[in-house]
């Protein structure tokens, strides 16, 4: 099957994605860069405009950005969802893509906003192109047969208004193959997509934006835009002899030349996710019960690379009596085994972190915890009252429990203490525990996930 | 979304006065309607028309165009439709001298949606009226259908680009014949393709038609095919199966599934029909318009800028109209901009009818320099181009007027687009300043659809047989199985593909682009192609090679 062969190349992957991704990192110091192959092509940024491509109010009308508050009142990017799956139900392929239009900007300010997109397939002509080409288009102007009168990178570089192009965002291939998998996963087991409506935290919100320019009136005054205005006017009426010695004092200004910013409601279609992956690494958890609860924890790091990509972020902690945070996958899942273990020791880490960067306030949180069941503390004396404070603002969490051979039949610490508590009905909707044994297959990981993750509530 | 208001209307109605004097010729109504970026983003899946059904697919663009917005703001809109009468839009903030550019614009629009010849199936209806009964109709079954009612259309608009456009437009025309006279198949069929009888006897068989004429001119078929219906007794009931092949022949693939598929004239399925039916209408409504953007963007920029010029309203905006003239209708140094060649070739047709040089005069001139001044000051430039105008579309346009002088007269050159592997480059490079050349990059650039037919002779036992025409280029892959899927739902049994693709053994580089390989592993130009039937059986496609 397909996603097997993913799997199993799953790690092979992630490890050259980490060496890469801490490359980049020595080398770029912040600027990580997790973008994803772009599912939409954006018209404007293609180097060549075609016959189709203008039209009158761009052409004619010239129309600047509005005041822009759009509130569709038609479906959303849920609903549309919701159609797709009914769709294969109905036994038709599903036709929505959850796309990621990119905009790359200076530093870290990369814009990317998520929109749905699908196709319309129709028969339809081909290209048949000349390899060494890529397609003809019109000229004008001077030059002689031959000559080159211009060009273009082909990967465009890091702040270059450049798009998608034709399937050019090849340069992390990594992360393709993470996206792979993460779409496989998607596809195939239908797993939610963050921002669902069981969820606690709607993912959309309004951010108010003076990124509208009107001239004339406005809330706040464009200095740089205005000062330009006014020098284009001045210099179109020849009161501007020397560019190099401008006398501010002779300018005229026309009320028109005043650029002003419009302060306008816009409506971010967002998830911001903060993403804890907890993994016990006491003694107890050497061999097979680490292998598995990191593949399983390496698929769902795949599928939020695919869903979300810098939407989301995600935070690492390893524990045994003690709760450390490490910085990286690499590192979770290379640590070795030592000591023993105390799972309150890492909820109590996650709920400091998240108090002392006021996490909650900001991001949808979710954790998964993958461990052996082993735990000191056995009754959850300690544990409990960490993990509903927890439950008090994550999303999910998502426990994964392998099983050793040897305790086979008996319920392990945290399962118990956990089922005894009664949260897993009480918080239905937000705690999931997925128990497996060690010699667990992939399908049976994959089929944990679904568990851990889906909308539905589980008995 | 509201009327603009009467100053504005005024100005409008002042336009419209001169656009007339100046020969242009449109119905006296239109509406116009200032609209907020808000109203056109969710108009343009619509293409601009208010009363268009709604489908989910349109949601879907309305949220991508949404997201497309924040990042990259711009308006992709048109502002005019074509429907009577004529509505157009306008932005909320434009100044009254920008209206008056743009309503002369806009009335270019007009007069060429109701005068030229290839639009003639749109003149007879308001189509905003019709979509919006469409519109109710569709609302109407989807709340008791349910989704079934978007897989209909999306089935239908699978195939909307299939829709047989000229057919339609020569019936307008009255050219058509859907039937063929039973003289014309006895003589041009029958005679000849079928029997296959020898000259002499077929020059016998005219001679006695016409002797019969002479004889006998008011009962002449009769007396004639009296004797025809002794020698063949076959003859009647050939001539009416060819009239029905025929006939089903000409029609287009929508209209033979909404004929002829047994499932949807079962009566629990017939609601299909009138939703097919829609789809292939709204499609046929907009093929006009995506034929003659050339003309049709040339048209109205040469308009507003020649009415806005002779405006004496608009004293004292020369430098802005100058400013925002130039950016519409100037010359890109790469890539095509129909304002800007659609304004130079009528531009340049104007040029050739004030000077005489449409003509064989000039034609047979092959002096340079004689042709450099030849001038017959015949003053026929308006009236050559109004006469294009009326009469062609952007292929015939561009074959008829894109030549070597016109192309020299402008500096045009086809751009090659080429990789640069040491530099990692694409490199944009002057690759032909050839008229020939040039005119075959832009007809590469035309909508046009794959012509493809239902082939009568192999439907067999319920399976729909499409023929592919081929035209050197391959269909879209990996479109054909969601498309027959569509198609088989319809029809309601197994639907054929019969197309071309690239023979196996040529080695594919890069997408979208093959190249064969030779024995010494270099690889050249050539590629060979095979026919291909692809098979749509429930569900599911099977692929089989022909040749």
């Amino acid at each position: 099957m397909e996603y097997k062969d993913k799997f199993d190349k799953s790690f092979e992957f992630l490890d050259a994605l980490e060496q890469k991704l801490a490359a980049d990192y020595a080398e770029h110091g912040e600027e990580r860069d997790h973008s994803l192959p772009l599912t939409v092509d954006s018209p404007e940024t293609s180097a060549v405009p075609g016959i189709y491509t203008g039209n009158d109010a761009q052409m004619v009308q010239k129309l600047a950005r509005g005041n822009y508050t759009v509130q569709i009142g038609i479906s959303t990017i849920d609903e549309l969802l919701d159609r797709d799956r009914q769709r294969e139900k109905d036994g038709f392929p599903r036709k929505i893509r959850v796309g990621k239009l990119f905009k790359p900007g200076r530093g870290a300010s990369d814009s990317v906003v998520i929109v749905p997109t699908t196709v319309e397939e129709k028969l339809i002509h081909d290209s048949v192109k000349d390899p060494s080409e890529d397609g003809e288009a019109g000229g004008y102007g001077e030059g002689q047969e031959g000559e080159v009168i211009g060009e273009q990178p082909v990967r465009p570089e890091k702040g270059e208004g450049t798009g998608s192009g034709e399937g050019q965002g090849g340069s992390h291939e990594m992360e393709s193959s993470a996206y792979d998998l993460g779409r496989i996963l998607t596809e195939k087991f239908e797993l939610p997509n963050l921002k669902d409506r069981g969820t606690k935290r709607a993912l959309s919100k309004y951010t108010y934006d003076i990124t509208d320019k009107n001239r004339g009136f406005g809330q706040v005054l464009d200095k740089k835009a205005t000062l330009r205005k006014v020098l284009e006017t001045n210099i179109g009426l020849g009161r501007v002899p020397e560019p190099c010695s401008i006398d501010s004092t002779n300018l005229l200004v026309s009320p028109r030349d005043k650029v002003y910013r419009v302060l306008s409601r816009e409506k971010d279609y967002e998830s911001q996710a903060m993403v804890f992956f907890v993994r016990d690494y006491s003694g107890s958890m050497a061999g097979k019960c680490t292998e598995l609860v990191v593949a399983q924890h390496v698929l769902i790091y795949s599928w939020l690379l695919y869903q979300y990509a810098k939407r989301v972020e995600t935070r690492f902690i390893v524990h045994d009596t003690e709760a450390k945070e490490v910085p990286d996958f690499y590192t979770y899942y290379n640590s070795k085994v030592a000591g023993g273990t105390q799972v309150s020791a890492a909820y109590t880490l996650v709920n400091e972190i998240v108090e002392k960067e006021n996490l909650a306030q900001d991001y949808n949180i979710f954790l998964f915890q993958g461990t052996d069941g082993d735990d000191w503390d056995t009754v959850g004396e300690k544990a409990l009252p960490e993990l509903k404070k927890i439950l008090s603002y994550a999303s999910r969490v998502g426990i994964s429990i392998a099983e050793h051979s040897y305790s086979a039949g008996q319920k392990t610490e945290v399962q118990k203490y956990i089922e005894d508590s009664g949260m897993l009905d009480e918080y239905a909707d937000l705690l999931r525990m997925d128990i497996f044994h060690e010699n667990a297959d992939e399908s049976r990981l994959i089929e944990g996930i679904r568990k851990l993750l889906s909308q539905e509530v589980l008995h | 979304m509201e009327l603009i208001n009467q100053k504005t209307k005024k100005i409008m109605e002042g336009c419209k006065e001169r656009a007339y004097d100046a020969g242009l010729r449109f119905g006296n109504e239109t509406l116009e309607y200032i609209v907020t970026n808000r109203d056109l983003i969710e108009l343009t899946p619509k293409l601009m028309i208010p009363t268009m059904y709604d489908y989910w697919v349109h949601d879907v663009e309305v949220l991508k165009e949404k997201g497309r917005y924040e990042l990259y703001p711009n308006n992709p809109y048109e502002t005019v439709i074509n429907t009577r009468p004529a509505i157009s839009f306008y932005n909320d903030n434009n100044p009254d001298w920008m209206n008056v550019m743009i309503f002369y614009h806009v009335l270019a629009h007009v007069d060429f949606f109701q005068n030229n010849q290839f639009f003639r199936n749109t003149w007879d209806y308001d189509f905003t009226g019709q979509a919006l009964s469409d519109k109710r109709m569709i609302s109407n079954l989807r709340s008791e259908k349910g989704r079934w009612v978007d897989y209909i259309i999306e089935f239908a608009r699978a195939i909307d680009n299939l829709v047989g456009y000229h057919n339609e437009l020569s019936r307008y025309d009255g050219m058509a014949q859907d039937s063929i006279t039973v003289l014309d198949y006895y003589f041009d069929v029958f005679l000849q393709k079928v029997k296959k009888v020898p000259l002499s006897e077929y020059i016998k068989e005219v001679e006695r038609y016409n002797k019969c004429l002479g004889d006998s001119p008011s009962v002449v078929e009769q007396v004639f095919f009296a004797d025809v219906q002794q020698r063949f007794p076959e003859f009647t009931s050939n001539y009416e199966r060819y009239v029905s092949v025929r006939k089903d022949g000409k029609q287009d693939i929508m209209q033979y599934i909404l004929n002829n598929s047994e499932s949807l004239n079962r009566g629990k399925n017939k609601w299909m029909k009138s939703i097919i039916e829609v789809v292939r209408k709204t499609s046929l409504f907009f093929q006009p318009q995506i034929r003659t953007k050339i003309m049709n963007e040339g048209w109205a920029s040469y308009w507003h800028e020649n009415l806005f010029l002779s405006d004496d309203r608009i004293k004292g905006h020369e430098v802005d109209f100058a400013k925002l003239h130039a950016g519409i209708a100037s010359m890109p140094r790469v890539g095509l901009n129909p304002y800007a060649l659609g304004i130079r070739i009528f531009q340049y047709i104007e040029e050739l009818g004030d000077k005489g040089k449409y003509s064989m005069a000039y034609d047979k001139l092959s002096n340079r320099k004689e042709r450099n001044d030849f001038d017959a000051s015949e003053g026929r430039g308006r009236e050559l181009i109004y006469d294009v105008c009326r009469n062609l579309s952007d292929s015939l346009f561009i074959d008829t007027f894109v030549d070597q002088e016109f192309v020299n007269k402008h500096n045009l050159f086809v751009a090659g687009k080429k990789l640069n592997q040491s530099r990692m480059v694409w490199e944009y490079y002057v690759k032909s300043r050839k008229a020939e050349q040039y005119r075959q990059m832009l007809q590469e650039q035309l909508y046009h659809p794959p012509y493809i037919t239902v082939d009568m002779d192999r439907n067999a036992n319920d399976v729909l047989y499409l023929y592919h025409h081929f035209e050197q280029k391959p269909l879209v892959n990996e479109y054909i199985s969601n498309v027959l899927l569509g198609i088989e739902f319809l029809w309601g049994g197994p639907v054929q593909l019969e197309t071309s693709e690239v023979d196996k053994n040529t080695k594919s580089v890069g997408f979208g682009r093959s190249v064969r390989r030779t024995d010494n592993g270099n690889s050249d130009k050539e590629r060979r192609w095979q026919r291909v039937l692809y098979t749509m059986k429930d569900r599911k496609l099977s692929r089989k090679v022909l040749t």
